[in-house]
């Protein structure tokens, strides 16, 4: 009865924009927020619809497996990439996949130094989404190379027999590092986010091996005001060493292009476009797991429609300055006046692979431009259209950029052509598998979105100073 | 009250819960008032003013991920330093041997994962994590920190700590209940 | 093997009764067999000709052991116990007989040490004279003779992958009677009968059908069997022959005399169809070092000015600074208005318009320098044009001066061969013949399409085929006798100036082969003579000078016979030169030629040929259609359509190559291609010419009829793209321009000043290794090419993967053409590893699997390689290499044989590339360090550097101001590729400058 009131007063609390949706809409308490994520794992059946969805991603995941098996089995050759163009699928996915891998941290990180609070119904399976994506990207630098079962050791420093170490003038040392890094930093950041709701399932499972697997996760975390306070500070610190890093990442990611000499490669625009094409696709993934998500597991009051609104509008600038990218990329062309230079743009607009060219300037530049319609930043299934050609266009730029500098560089005599042959496809297609295997996993057993900081999205959480003014 | 402190199973402390975080707190001023120092509130999300009342200032764990940044950074640069000038020189490409623009990127990537590590270790490490056992957790209701209620905890080791005075003590915090918890 | 062909074969061949030895037998006596025992027991066991012949039955040539995997490696364990591959245990059977190598020191072999041995590969009537470096005791790799009179040190690529064959897995292995494995005991008791039967009317039934041969004492040893049969003839037959050549002589001179032209005199040449810079033209070697030495632009006015009159685009073409494009009919038409206006009376011919404009400013710049004038003309041409060009150069004074005439080399050039095959066949048909021996022809092949030599072949009731596989013929004759390649045997053969060179075996034959010589002694009823004694006792014959055994060593030390070339003869034309023929015909035309690589068919199987890219067109692995663009318009074709040709109803169809330089109304087809039986590699290639090709009309055909299919056909070609996109890769200009202006290459592009960089140069003490290559003195030959992939075990990949963009040469010859499709402007520029010494490929590698060397070298380090393949991608010069499969053949003992043991043999995954021959220097600078003292200059020869005939390729130590290469290197000619990326090559070029006639450069 009481509880009831406080809410309404709650409400009232919440100071809202005109024409703003709230982050959490009215009428949840703590206990209320907790037993709906909590339900989703711990009460909800596994559906139908899971199971057929899980089916079909572990089919592809499966394709994955044979894809690698035989790759390892035959070498390399069993896919389009030649001399010159050494590079293929396999370094166009790396690039995609880690771009998409961007967004959670951002989310997670950038969006909580700015104190933006709408991020805490999203960052939880953002984070995971990052991780999921550079999983499949690290993949790729590793199976597309010649020797796998070298590459797999010879790239870290170790001491060895030969008294041979890396070569830290590579881009690609700088890869390895980036992305381990990124990697370690991503899940620890994580799993401390999920520390204290994995408290709450052990808390509140039924069955005995849950709680007690989710026991052993959650190291004993009992919400002590001391530990909450060093957690803060640690969380406030990961995300500030995060924030740097994810800009990193896809800057160094640039660099395997940009540090090389060849036109069309050698360019210093790369890291910031990189890095904006990175948050670009990587909300554009967001959006395409949230909103279906949001629909199954009806947590619509969560994920709000400003979520998406907000995301949408994220989406809209960084695919700007990626657009300012691609325009300066031809500016550049023109005015280096030199010959390599021009031939390079001349070839991509209107050589062999025109199609990608224009296909790419459809899909990132032209299309997205309907995110400037309100109604369709609010319409979940024509922002869920947008993000999917948003993801297809950003895969095209990379494309692009891999084959149409590497097909025609220098010396006309070297000039080639490159062909994905099934296996590039397989290997692309299993990568997905894995991505969504691993969501579909990670929905049923984790808690999809941040207990606790839903908790502290509720008005009641406020420590009213007044109130507590110490009588004596 | 109901089960008793016995020889075997020594009391820990006694616990008083709470529905709000503003009562909690109130308690948390007021016990520290009290003198009392070995005491622990909980709460199923971080409450600044809990910490603060319970005279619980500053944490360490900022000052170690700044030295496990400086570790991180200067073992990334001496180690590219060493093996290219002295473990295994190499004439790569007609770049010089200590080409220190290079060398920049690793050198940041290797701050990062160490401070990042030692954020996360450290946290830990201070807050005595893993601890799968705790007495808290032999209070029944306590499941219901990590969901909606909110706990204060004296504990005996504490010197001022009076099995019965300080439960009267605690009454007077206008708890829920309060309850003993035992090691 | 069932019982019902046993019988047939061992009435035949009595020998092979029941010693059938069965492969449990071989297993009982190897479990037997204990330790050191065991590996004497398979030795003694695979001496026995009892399980040669198990072994050919348990695995007949020709089953489907190829395809499956089981079967064939039992083949290969059992075949590594035969004598065949004794080298298996790292020691080749030697010849018998000793064997002189040339200068190396020690003689004796020291482990580790190549030695070289001067032999010469017969083509033909013709040889390449040659040194083979052999590695204990096993061939692998050819070299020039610099010492050889005629050819002063270059190779060719026939003569650089005929290790390959010697080695070729596909060879026939054993004596065969109808397809069976039989050893040759059998033969010599099988074939007694059918000679007392034939000698019994003085040989009469007994014909001999061989490839042209010059070889002083296999012709004695014929002469000799002749003596014996003296109703028996000997026919030669070569599908690629010289009759037109030997025509135009006699009707000029009144005798066949060989044309041998000297360009060290010649100012102005004019060539009609004549492809003398192209591999298989006899005195090619020495024509291209001749011809490039007197192109030097330092030469200033006296630069050698070269005009071509072409059908087909040839590289010699492409070396001319004017080419006039002609249908091949046509030319007879130019050659006669060219000598009447140099005064040949009776020449007849007129011209008009552009041909006359051409042909005034030829005859002036002829007679301009008389004396030093020459006209070339090619084999394909008529004997009329020879004739002509012989009436020409005597009327320029050429004749003594730039062309001077020799006996024939071809030991039979009085009767064309194909006459000769002709006359053969119509005995043959008569019934009369008994016994027909084909040694090394395949005429079931490559006999004219009107001859048929099957039914000819089935009226002789016994024939016996020799040669190298068991090829088309070998299929229709009863028996097939293998034969040796000339690393395996001792012989004698003349260059195309005459010079003799002895041919010294570096193996025992591989597969027990036997020479000709060993068949003919047969005949001779000596059938254990040795071909070393029939050669020996042929030269002891000879009046020789002083002791025989010194004359003989030193013969085989230099690697020919001092004072051998045939002397020169004055000749007086006679007569008039013949009348002009009314042209028939006037169809769509078509022109035959000898292929680039596998010449007349006989080096199809070849890996090493079929996937060098063939000079100008750059495709591999096929034969196609020419057509000029024009053409292929009008026929509304294109590239890798295929397109039908019939002529007089006999139809083939070939895939079109559109080829910028080719006379229109004309297509160009290249023989040796479309086998049957060549073998693994060499079978089911492309399309085969020979059936359009009529004993009247070999060269030329003038009523042929095409139309499209509508089909494609994929052909696959190495180089991308033949324009240079107006980037400034290979530097040009007049000799005018360059005389004017010697340091025009350097306005084109230039690189950065070398203060402009932050980081402080390398200092290279002891040696700075460079290349020069001379983009003027280049030919396009590709003989680089293969002897590179020779000399660095570079796998064959095969077609698919060529299409695919991953051939695996090291060295390519890239080919540009400039100015209209009609007539272009063509330049060669051959590309190695450039060694920058800014490397972009080391900066980018993550595992230093590619660094610098204190010699400057760009070092590859293959087992440190993971294969990210980013230094490819990031080399502006794209020469590296990656192994995307495992190509190299890891299984076929034979090949393991012929590997170079002093280069890495790469796995799948690793990149690889130019190494500047890296083994070769190490291997000059120990010898220099054992006698303390520093490499000197021509020292070190990269494989490059050492085939090329043209001299083009220069390598030496910058560091040594005096060296070649440095000398090259300050021409103002002198430039690096791509420099202005300030990848600093240490592979420079010097521009090419071409020397065009004021009157015709418009």
């Amino acid at each position: 009865m009481e509880e009831s009131q406080e809410i309404k007063d709650s409400v009232r609390l919440e100071r809202l924009l005109p024409g703003q949706t709230p982050v959490l809409v009215p009428g949840h308490s703590f206990g209320t927020v907790t037993d709906k994520i909590v339900g989703i794992v711990l009460r909800r059946p596994v559906t139908l619809g899971w199971l057929v969805g899980f089916a079909i991603v572990f089919g592809l995941l499966n394709l994955l497996g044979l894809a690698v098996v035989y790759l390892v089995f035959r070498g390399t050759g069993i896919w389009g990439i030649n001399v010159p163009v050494g590079w293929g699928f396999a370094i166009i996915n790396f690039v995609w996949w880690v771009g998409i891998g961007h967004a959670g941290t951002l989310i997670s990180a950038i969006l909580l130094l700015l104190k933006q609070n709408w991020r805490n119904s999203i960052n939880r399976f953002a984070e995971a989404m990052t991780l999921f994506a550079v999983a499949c990207a690290a993949i790729f630098p590793l199976i597309h190379t010649g020797r796998p079962w070298l590459a797999a050791y010879w790239l870290f420093p170790y001491p060895n027999t030969m008294g041979m170490w890396p070569q830290f003038r590579s881009p690609l040392i700088w890869d390895v590092f980036a992305v381990s890094t990124y990697a370690t930093i991503s899940a620890l950041f994580w799993f401390i986010g999920l520390l204290p709701d994995l408290a709450t399932f052990r808390d509140t499972a039924k069955n005995p091996w849950a709680r007690k697997i989710y026991g052993l996760l959650s190291m004993g975390w009992r919400g002590s005001a001391r530990h909450w306070k060093r957690y803060e500070s640690a969380y406030l610190l990961l995300a500030g060493l995060a924030t740097p890093l994810v800009l990193s990442v896809h800057t160094v990611v640039s660099f395997d292009f940009a540090v090389s000499i060849i036109p069309g490669w050698h360019a210093t625009i790369f890291p910031p476009y990189f890095v904006a094409g990175a948050i670009y696709s990587g909300f554009a993934m967001v959006l395409v797991l949230a909103i279906p998500i949001r629909a199954f597991y009806g947590v619509k009051d969560m994920i709000t429609d400003r979520h998406l609104d907000n995301a949408a509008k994220v989406m809209l600038g960084t695919g700007l300055i990626v657009a300012y990218g691609y325009g300066m990329e031809l500016f550049f062309a023109w005015y280096s006046g030199n010959g390599f230079e021009r031939f390079m743009m001349k070839n991509r607009m209107f050589g062999p692979y025109a199609w990608a060219y224009w296909s790419l300037i459809i899909f990132n530049v032209l299309i997205p431009q309907v995110l400037w319609l309100r109604k369709v930043r609010l319409s979940p299934v024509r922002l869920f259209m947008t993000s999917i050609v948003v993801l297809i266009g950003m895969w095209l730029e990379r494309f692009v950029i891999v084959v149409t500098s590497l097909h025609r560089d220098f010396l006309p005599s070297s000039w080639g052509h490159y062909v994905a042959t099934r296996w590039d496809w397989a290997t692309y297609i299993g990568t997905l598998g894995l991505f969504l295997t691993a969501m579909f996993l990670f929905i049923r057993v984790m808690p999809m979105i941040t207990i606790f900081e839903m908790r502290m999205l509720l008005p009641e959480s406020r420590v009213a100073p007044e109130e507590v003014a110490a009588h004596d | 009250m109901t089960n008793h402190a016995t020889a075997e199973t020594p009391l820990y402390g006694l616990m008083a819960e709470f529905e709000d975080p503003n009562e909690l707190v109130k308690a948390c001023r007021a016990a520290y008032g009290q003198g009392y120092r070995r005491m622990d509130a909980y709460s199923p999300y971080p409450i600044e003013e809990a910490a603060e009342a319970i005279g619980f200032h500053k944490t360490s764990v900022p000052l170690l991920v700044l030295l496990g940044g400086i570790l991180g950074g200067t073992t990334g640069y001496l180690l590219q330093y060493w093996i290219n000038l002295y473990a295994y020189p190499l004439n790569v490409g007609g770049r010089p041997l200590h080409s220190w623009p290079s060398f920049i990127i690793v050198t940041f990537e290797m701050t990062i994962l160490f401070a990042g590590i030692t954020a996360v270790v450290g946290m830990l490490g201070l807050n005595g994590l893993p601890q799968p056992y705790h007495p808290v957790f032999n209070n029944p209701r306590f499941s219901a920190a990590s969901r909606d209620r909110f706990f204060l905890c004296i504990e005996a080791a504490d010197p001022q700590f009076d099995r019965d005075g300080t439960e009267r003590f605690m009454q007077t915090l206008n708890p829920r209940n309060v309850t003993e918890v035992l090691d | 093997m069932d019982t019902e062909s046993k019988k047939k074969t061992s009435d035949v061949c009595p020998g092979s009764k029941d010693k059938a030895l069965g492969l449990n037998e071989v297993k009982q006596k190897l479990t037997e067999a204990r330790g050191p025992k065991y590996w004497r027991t398979l030795d003694e066991l695979a001496q026995t000709p009892e399980f040669e012949e198990m072994l050919h039955r348990e695995f007949p040539r020709h089953a489907s052991e190829w395809t499956d995997k089981a079967s064939r490696r039992d083949f290969l364990k059992v075949m590594s116990a035969s004598l065949a591959l004794a080298g298996l245990s790292a020691c080749t059977k030697q010849p018998l007989e000793p064997i002189v190598p040339y200068v190396r020191q020690p003689e004796q072999l020291t482990l580790g040490k190549p030695l070289f041995f001067a032999s010469a590969m017969p083509m033909g009537a013709y040889s390449v004279p040659v040194l083979v470096e052999s590695h204990e005791g096993r061939p692998t790799k050819i070299e020039g003779n610099p010492q050889h009179p005629a050819t002063l040190g270059g190779t060719d690529v026939y003569s650089q992958s005929s290790v390959l064959t010697m080695y070729d897995p596909d060879r026939s292995q054993s004596a065969m009677f109808n397809g069976e494995a039989r050893p040759w005991a059998d033969f010599v008791t099988a074939i007694r009968p059918t000679i007392e039967k034939v000698r019994a009317n003085g040989g009469a039934g007994l014909r001999f059908l061989t490839g042209a041969t010059s070889s002083p004492s296999f012709v004695a040893h014929m002469r000799e069997l002749q003596k014996a049969f003296p109703q028996s003839k000997w026919y030669q037959w070569e599908p690629v022959n010289r009759d037109n050549v030997y025509a135009g002589a006699a009707a000029a001179f009144g005798q066949p005399v060989e044309t041998v032209y000297d360009f060290s005199k010649a100012k102005v040449v004019l060539s009609l169809d004549g492809d003398f810079l192209t591999s298989g033209f006899p005195g090619f070697h020495r024509y291209a070092r001749q011809f490039a030495a007197q192109r030097r632009p330092e030469l200033k006015e006296q630069m050698l000015r070269f005009y071509a009159v072409e059908s087909t685009p040839t590289n010699t073409g492409g070396k001319a600074d004017h080419r006039l494009r002609l249908k091949a009919s046509e030319i007879e038409n130019f050659a006669r208005a060219v000598a009447s206006q140099l005064g040949v009376g009776g020449a007849g011919g007129s011209l008009s318009g552009e041909q006359q404009k051409f042909a005034q400013a030829v005859v002036k710049d002829l007679q301009a320098n008389r004396g030093r004038a020459v006209v070339v003309v090619g084999d394909s041409q008529p004997a009329a044009v020879h004739a002509l060009a012989h009436a020409m150069n005597a009327a320029l004074g050429a004749a003594g001066q730039t062309v001077f005439h020799t006996d024939p080399i071809d030991a039979n050039a009085g009767a064309g061969k194909v006459d000769q095959l002709k006359t053969l066949v119509g005995e043959m048909n008569t019934g009369n013949i008994e016994l027909l021996v084909m040694m090394g022809v395949n005429p079931m092949y490559d006999a004219p399409a009107d001859v048929n030599f099957l039914d000819a072949m089935n009226k002789v009731a016994t024939r016996v085929h020799h040669g190298l596989y068991f090829d088309e013929t070998a299929k229709f004759c009863h028996w097939h006798l293998n034969g040796t390649h000339y690393l395996e045997s001792w012989g004698d053969v003349r260059a195309f100036d005459g010079t003799v060179s002895l041919i010294q075996p570096l193996i025992a034959p591989l597969y027990g082969g036997r020479s000709e010589y060993e068949l003919v002694s047969v005949f001779l009823n000596q059938p254990d003579m040795s071909t070393f004694e029939v050669v020996q006792r042929y030269w002891q014959s000879q009046p020789g000078a002083g002791d025989f055994n010194t004359w003989w060593r030193s013969a085989l030390h230099d690697g020919f016979i001092r004072d051998t070339a045939l002397p020169r003869r004055t000749v007086a034309a006679t007569g008039a030169v013949p009348p002009p023929q009314p042209t028939q015909g006037g169809g769509f035309e078509l022109a035959f030629r000898r292929d680039p690589t596998v010449y007349d068919g006989r080096f199809a199987n070849n890996g090493w040929l079929q996937e060098t890219p063939k000079p100008m067109t750059q495709i591999t692995w096929d034969n196609p259609v020419l057509l000029s663009v024009a053409t292929a318009k009008k026929l509304g074709v294109a590239t890798e359509s295929v397109l039908e040709i019939e002529v007089e109803g006999r139809k083939v169809k070939g895939a079109v190559w559109v080829t910028p330089g080719h006379p229109d109304d004309a297509a160009t087809v290249y023989l040796g291609y479309g086998r049957d039986n060549a073998g693994r590699v060499g079978s089911g290639l492309g399309f085969n010419a020979y059936k359009l090709r009529a004993s009247g009309t070999p060269w030329i055909v003038t009523n042929a009829k095409v139309r499209g299919t509508g089909e494609t056909y994929q052909l696959a070609s190495p180089q991308g793209h033949q324009s240079m996109e107006g980037r400034a890769l290979v530097r040009a200009a007049t000799l005018e321009e360059f005389i004017k202006n010697p340091a025009f290459a350097h306005e084109m592009a230039e690189a950065p000043a070398p203060g402009l960089t932050l980081y402080e140069a390398y200092e290279y003490k002891e040696h700075k290794w460079g290349m020069a290559i001379d983009q003027n003195s280049c030919i396009g030959c590709k003989t680089c090419v293969v002897a590179c992939q020779a000399e660095n075990n570079i796998p064959v990949v095969g077609k698919l993967e060529v299409k695919r963009g991953r051939h695996m040469n090291w060295l390519r010859v890239d080919t540009y053409h400039e100015g209209t499709a009609e007539n272009p402007k063509t330049y060669f520029q051959p590309v190695p590893c450039m060694h920058c010494e800014n490397a972009p490929c080391e900066v980018v590698c993550p595992v230093n699997a590619t660094v610098h060397s204190t010699e400057g070298l760009n070092d590859m380090v293959y087992n440190r390689c993971v294969g990210t393949r980013y230094c490819s991608n990031n080399c502006p010069y794209k020469v590296r290499r990656f192994n995307f499969l495992l190509y190299t053949d890891w299984t076929t003992p034979q090949l393991k044989l012929l590997n170079n043991p002093d280069v890495t043999v790469r796995s799948r995954g690793v990149m690889e590339k130019c190494t500047f021959c890296v083994q070769r220097i190490t291997h000059g600078r120990i010898a220099a360090e054992e006698q303390n003292r520093k490499v000197a200059d021509g020292e070190v020869l990269t494989a490059c550097q050492q085939a090329c005939p043209a001299d083009a390729i220069v390598f030496g130590d910058m560091n040594d101001k005096d060296s070649r290469v440095s000398k090259l290197k300050a021409s103002t000619r002198n430039y690096g590729l791509l420099e202005d990326l300030n990848t600093r090559p240490r592979t420079t070029y010097l521009a090419a400058v071409r020397n065009p006639n004021p009157e015709l450069e418009s």
